[in-house]
């Protein structure tokens, strides 16, 4: 992987090195930027890839901070799911990326490992479209079920929304 | 006494012919006085027992990470007021500080510790607030006046800061908006030195209170383990007694240069959360009276003039800030392309901004981790086996606030 520039090379953090020695195949690299690891994997292995994560003594990262998906309009992997990862023991982070494409946006689902990432990877769902598998409850959750006009953050979809709001007499355009 | 346990679930329901029972799917909300704004939460039941509990979010959303990505890193400061409405000056404190470790920019001392008497101000407005408003669920009203008393005191020192008493915005990227005045600093130091007897006012109330005890003692109980395994923060995590305190781990502001402690709980339930968040008050009307004695002298902003719009009085007589002013307003400034996320010890718990940045004056990604989003996670698994009576103290004890839930 190249390492964009401003950012330096994680790829010789212990964290980094550990997951690499593991699934050297699915590692795809690590960047450091103001402090922050992030691992850059295949999504395949990143199922037990966190599950090194959490398990691994040296590792111990018990604590699920957050879960994110950017959206790259027009790259062949279009899609990034971003999980952040804190250990509260070792006080130290890392966080998860992996890319997903538009045909095939579905992901292993963390929540087995980590009960609080329920809500969050709904979220993720919710707003950019993103499946995850084995996930207990996939439904939407701060957009009503029945909701049919896309995933809003999707950098296609309009910033004033969809639906309703075409029909308004008094709008121009 | 593990009330899990002893609790009967469908599958080991007595078996009595002659008396039918049924599960009762009761809709709690969204309008109910007592769920902190539009939340509902559909419930299971069987009698007065809850089930299953399945929180509906979203009646306050408004797209608040969709908006971001079309306006700059600046103009989204107001909007960050509204996600938390009680506590708009850490909203703002979490964002400037993440905003500014993108940009890797640091700020004054001066400004540091402005900033943290802010926002421990702030802590003390929000730990009254959710107060008197738990008290106020529960049954006892009185507590509520006595905690808005003193609360109005402090939402006047900041009308006094800023002209605001809610949607504050009085951070800024580089700094704080402007510097205290006199009066301030004189209204805080007699509010800090009269603040610990309010304490014992609202502990007189509440402390010996049988009602109170047995409605929080044992009810909402979560283990250490799973706190954290659900993603809970602030004093929701630290009641069941794990030392998480950001302000601790990866101090920021002036927390290092003052002596304090972290509160911890022991047995997880809502009674020790609300010890948590009694003793957090006196901690930090202790760190408000250290900082307020140490304040340096020195600028309230830092000088970056790339990112950080000169002080006012440059801007009329000096005509590169002048330059810098009107640019930084029309066209605001490029971040370095990278993405970070930075946590803040908010009062509902741990408050981050992950942003990714593709070097505009605009965020390509901006998200929100908010606490009170995160603690309805763990609603379920924490209200079951519990009475519904005791699902609107569980609200109380998160302290939800449903802007910074729906977004």
């Amino acid at each position: 992987m190249k390492i964009p520039a401003g950012m330096e090379d994680g790829g010789s953090h212990p964290v980094a090195e550990k997951v690499r020695e593991r699934f050297p195949s699915a590692f795809i690299g690590a960047t450091l930027f103001r402090g922050d690891l992030s691992i850059h994997l295949k999504k395949e292995a990143l199922f037990e890839a966190a599950r090194l994560l959490r398990d691994d003594p040296a590792l111990d990262f018990d604590y699920p901070v957050h879960v994110a998906s950017v959206d790259d309009m027009g790259a062949p992997e279009r899609f990034e799911v971003i999980y952040d990862f804190f250990s509260i023991r070792k006080k130290h982070q890392v966080r998860l990326k992996t890319r997903l494409s538009e045909d095939d946006c579905t992901v292993d689902s963390l929540t087995p490992l980590w009960e609080g990432l329920n809500f969050m990877e709904r979220e993720v769902y919710d707003m950019m479209g993103i499946k995850f598998n084995n996930h207990p409850d996939l439904r939407r959750i701060l957009l009503p079920d029945e909701y049919d006009e896309g995933y809003p953050l999707r950098k296609n979809f309009p910033i004033e929304g969809r639906g309703w709001r075409d029909t308004f007499e008094f709008l121009e355009s | 006494m593990d009330v899990k346990e002893t609790t009967p679930t469908t599958e080991q329901k007595p078996s009595l012919p002659l008396l039918r029972t049924e599960e009762l799917l009761l809709n709690l909300g969204p309008q109910h006085p007592s769920t902190h704004g539009v939340l509902k939460v559909v419930l299971t039941l069987e009698g007065e027992k809850v089930i299953k509990s399945d929180p509906v979010l979203g009646y306050l959303h408004r797209g608040v990470e969709k908006l971001a990505e079309t306006i700059t890193y600046n103009q989204f400061i107001p909007h960050t007021d509204r996600l938390d409405y009680v506590c708009a000056m850490y909203n703002n404190f979490a964002y400037v500080r993440a905003v500014e470790k993108l940009l890797g920019i640091t700020i004054p001392e001066r400004s540091e510790y402005l900033r943290t008497i802010v926002a421990e101000v702030q802590r003390i407005i929000g730990h009254l607030f959710w107060l008197g408003t738990q008290a106020l669920d529960i049954g006892a009203m009185t507590v509520f006046f006595y905690t808005f008393r003193e609360r109005e005191t402090l939402l006047d020192i900041f009308d006094e800061l800023c002209g605001a008493r809610l949607t504050t915005s009085w951070y800024r990227v580089g700094g704080v908006e402007r510097d205290f005045t006199p009066k301030i600093i004189d209204d805080l130091y007699k509010f800090v030195a009269d603040f610990p007897s309010k304490i014992v006012e609202y502990d007189t109330l509440l402390v010996n209170n049988r009602i109170w005890l047995a409605r929080t003692k044992g009810i909402a109980v979560i283990s250490g383990e799973d706190a954290v395994r659900y993603g809970l923060s602030g004093s929701t995590l630290r009641g069941s007694g794990v030392d998480y305190d950001i302000r601790k781990v990866a101090p920021y502001g002036a927390y290092d240069k003052v002596q304090w402690t972290v509160p911890l709980g022991r047995n997880g339930d809502t009674y020790d959360r609300y010890w948590v968040r009694m003793m957090e008050l006196h901690e930090s009307n202790k760190i408000i009276k250290q900082c307020l004695d140490q304040l340096p002298q020195g600028d309230y902003k830092a000088y970056v003039p790339q990112v950080v719009a000169p002080p006012k009085e440059r801007v009329f007589t000096d005509m590169e800030s002048m330059i810098y002013q009107f640019k930084l307003y029309s066209k605001g400034f490029n971040a370095p392309p990278g993405d970070i996320y930075c946590g803040t010890e908010a009062h509902k718990g741990e408050l981050g901004f992950y942003i990714v940045s593709r070097g505009d004056s605009k965020p390509y990604r901006l998200k929100i981790r908010a606490p009170s989003f995160i603690h309805m996670g763990a609603f379920d698994y924490m209200a079951k086996g519990y009475m519904i009576a005791d699902v609107i103290t569980i609200f109380g004890t998160y302290d939800i606030v449903m802007g910074e839930c729906d977004r």
